[in-house]
């Protein structure tokens, strides 16, 4: 492994101002391991007093090799690898992938499922809006936020293990459809959790909306506009809270997120205060939901039935041949995908997860690409926080809501 | 494919002479590596596709002409439809021009492709390796870099791989 | 370190003041805020309300390492991370111990590649570790619990010849 240098400055003459060479301005690091970077990030401020004049973001301090790996599992092996990428949405990372492994070899998933999948996923969303207003508030100095919306996310990490067993890293949600069905305390558990929700959601924004010092840290810090924040790629609450209307669950709506009946909230200001609004507004409409699609849960079956990709059910292997020889080949050979390349998105609760997956025939993928919201979200940081003190440095950090999982892979 | 589709394909295939694929509702245009910066101009400007959701690269080692093929995804918001471009790329001569004056968002993600396949990106503000570390050789995605996968410990050689680790002692 | 040196082993008066030296190292251990990746979200939950760890001594987290004793390796340790490890090991002042929480850091978990450090004792020496993909809060309790068992029967002689 490398061994620690020196810094070389020359190494950044291209990245920084002139004026660091000549000694006016400050090359400061703020490493690896830090209380306000969310995860293993390092920043390279230069500053001018307590002024940035220019913020790099270097990453790759977590890079897994993530997609080098799956290429070497089998396709239902290979969803394991999924959650780990952003672990604050680990329901979401398998749905992205088991959707682009469906549309990949022609699966159906039936209506029960994908019920089971929407509830799942924005339990999820809430979860992880969760953990970015916990942080938020710590990185803000507003300790009890943190306390608050742990005690919410153990209710949701409850219902996870009640389902899967698991509570982060679950892998419930596999091709064609899910692993199992949800026991009988699943609904009563929901129903409770949609109970006392809202008036938590109440409790935070009265400890933080109308707070006169967040107001006067947050109001016109970081301000992002619409065509910088497209042409950087940036999606999600970041880029609806600088006023553009893009959401993928309304605008290519995939497992039956048509019938629900939702808004999807968005502000034009682009500044940190926005887009904390934005998130606020996202649990109440997650919320909303959770409950039609509860309340409208249609019964069935969770798998698919074509037993060349999804395994039978272990009480019919003693009964029948032919399920016997599709679980032994699906669990040790895999079933093979068509020689095509395909590109199928979702949307995470940090913009458009996107999944570039490729066949070659055989049972392990040829490629697999996952584009990430979170790399091209920080991408943007060191625009919108040129001319900021780096105290604001870090609420803009925090609002955008990176995961280190998410972009280093 | 989608009306709006047919026509801007129909645009592209005349005016850069590509071939095109199609695979369970999606389009594919294949285009050469001198052509992609007018093409993703082209289809900024003209027909506007704001968003360049994904850049990345294939490998197909052992053959080697085209050896990768750099895939672009691009998505409008305004017309609601999505589109892939892709330009295959020889194993021996592995440039393809920047895409970062058409698209921010290429800064980045050419500098990935970089450091995981080796090809280069001519005019590139800022040429270095993004995710692994400096100094590294090699290109990791390709197919002929090994996975570096390390032999699991069970009882059968349990003292075979204790001998061959490395242990911190202090 | 002073006191181990220059007591030896004189008897009962080292044995009674081992034992008030391990209670006190034990009631206050302060952990360095290392997380790297998912398990970091688990050991955030295991210090929030639910799940206490200020019952256990760990009421705060030091973000510099000169001023804690723990590192709680939460997370995966990639190749470009681990001369920083070292680094922030090395600046830990003594007595220090270590806890590798999650199968990452224990020995490379999932990910058996190239980027990924198989197990974080190739580089750091490791007292206690922790499996899970991520361990259950209550699961870092016991690793941290079982970590107060060690350092009450560490013994002067051999901290004296370290």
């Amino acid at each position: 492994m490398a061994q620690l240098e020196e810094v070389n400055y020359e190494q950044y003459r291209h990245l920084v101002s002139e004026r660091a060479f000549t000694g006016e301005t400050m090359l400061l690091n703020m490493g690896p391991q830090h209380p306000s970077t969310h995860g293993v990030l390092r920043m390279l401020l230069e500053l001018d007093g307590e002024t940035v004049v220019n913020a790099i973001p270097e990453i790759g301090y977590l890079h897994t090799g993530i997609e080098k790996n799956m290429e070497a599992k089998t396709y239902i092996k290979a969803e394991v690898m999924t959650d780990r990428l952003d672990y604050m949405n680990t329901t979401g990372n398998n749905l992205a992938y088991c959707m682009a492994v469906e549309k990949l070899v022609g699966l159906d998933v039936p209506p029960r499922a994908q019920a089971i999948r929407v509830i799942l996923t924005e339990l999820q969303r809430i979860a992880s809006h969760l953990v970015f207003l916990g942080a938020f508030g710590l990185d803000l100095a507003a300790m009890s936020v943190f306390l608050y919306c742990f005690r919410e996310r153990e209710m949701i990490l409850d219902i996870l293990e009640l389902c899967s067993g698991q509570r982060m890293m679950t892998t419930y949600i596999r091709p064609g459809g899910l692993w199992r069905d949800v026991p009988v305390e699943f609904e009563p558990a929901v129903r409770n959790f949609i109970k006392i929700f809202p008036k938590r959601v109440d409790e935070y924004e009265a400890l933080l909306t109308k707070n006169p010092i967040l107001l006067d840290r947050l109001v016109g810090i970081g301000i992002l506009d619409a065509k910088t924040a497209l042409s950087h790629g940036v999606t999600g609450p970041t880029l609806r809270a600088s006023g553009v209307n893009w959401d993928l669950r309304k605008a290519r709506p995939y497992m039956g997120y048509e019938q629900y009946d939702f808004n999807v909230p968005t502000r034009k200001e682009g500044d940190t205060f926005a887009r904390y609004i934005v998130h606020i507004e996202e649990f109440r409409e997650s919320l909303k939901i959770v409950e039609q699609a509860l309340n409208k849960l249609p019964k069935g079956p969770v798998q698919s039935e074509n037993r060349k990709f999804v395994p039978p059910p272990r009480a019919e292997i003693g009964v029948s041949m032919e399920a016997l020889i599709h679980h032994f080949k699906l669990w040790t050979e895999g079933f093979p995908a068509p020689k095509a390349s395909i590109y199928s998105a979702v949307e995470s609760p940090r913009g458009e997860l996107g999944v570039y997956l490729e066949g070659d025939g055989g049972p392990k993928p040829h490629r697999i690409h996952m584009r990430t919201p979170s790399f091209d979200n920080l991408s943007v940081i060191n625009k919108i926080t040129q001319g900021h003190l780096v105290a604001d440095l870090v609420a803009i950090l925090a609002s955008i809501d990176i995961v280190l999982g998410d972009i280093d892979r | 494919m989608d009306k709006k589709l047919e026509r801007i394909v129909q645009t592209l295939q005349e005016q850069f002479g590509s071939s095109i694929e199609e695979f369970r509702d999606e389009v594919h245009v294949f285009l050469k590596a001198e052509q992609i910066v007018d093409a993703l101009t082209l289809l900024r400007d003209k027909y506007e596709f704001e968003l360049l959701s994904a850049l990345t690269a294939t490998d197909y080692f052992p053959q080697l002409t085209p050896r990768f093929h750099v895939v672009y995804q691009l998505s409008s918001l305004a017309k609601n439809i999505t589109l892939q471009l892709r330009v295959p790329v020889s194993g021996d001569q592995m440039k393809v021009p920047t895409a970062t004056r058409v698209y921010d968002t290429a800064n980045w993600r050419e500098r990935e492709v970089f450091d995981m396949f080796g090809i280069e990106f001519e005019g590139h503000p800022d040429p270095r390796r993004i995710l692994s570390p400096e100094g590294m050789e090699g290109h990791p995605l390709r197919k002929d870099f090994p996975l570096g996968y390390e032999e699991p410990q069970f009882t059968f050689n349990y003292d075979d791989i204790d001998l061959k680790k490395i242990y911190a002692k202090e | 370190m002073g006191v181990e040196q220059k007591l030896g082993d004189m008897g009962i008066v080292t044995t009674k003041l081992e034992e008030l030296v391990n209670w006190s190292r034990t009631n206050a251990m302060w952990p360095m805020l290392f997380g790297l990746a998912c398990c970091a979200i688990e050991m955030m939950a295991a210090q929030a309300s639910h799940y206490d760890m200020s019952r256990f001594g760990m009421e705060l987290m030091r973000a510099s390492p000169r001023q804690s004793d723990l590192m709680i390796v939460a997370g995966r340790v990639s190749r470009k991370m681990a001369p920083v490890v070292r680094r922030l090991y090395d600046q830990m002042p003594e007595p220090k111990w270590t806890i590798a929480m999650g199968d990452c850091a224990s020995c490379g978990g999932v990910f058996n590649n190239y980027a990924i450090l198989q197990g974080v004792d190739e580089i750091i020496p490791v007292d206690v570790y922790v499996a899970g993909c991520p361990p259950r809060p209550e699961a870092l309790i016991h690793g941290v619990v079982t970590l107060y068992e060690k350092v009450k029967g560490e013994k002067f002689k051999d901290l004296a010849k370290a």
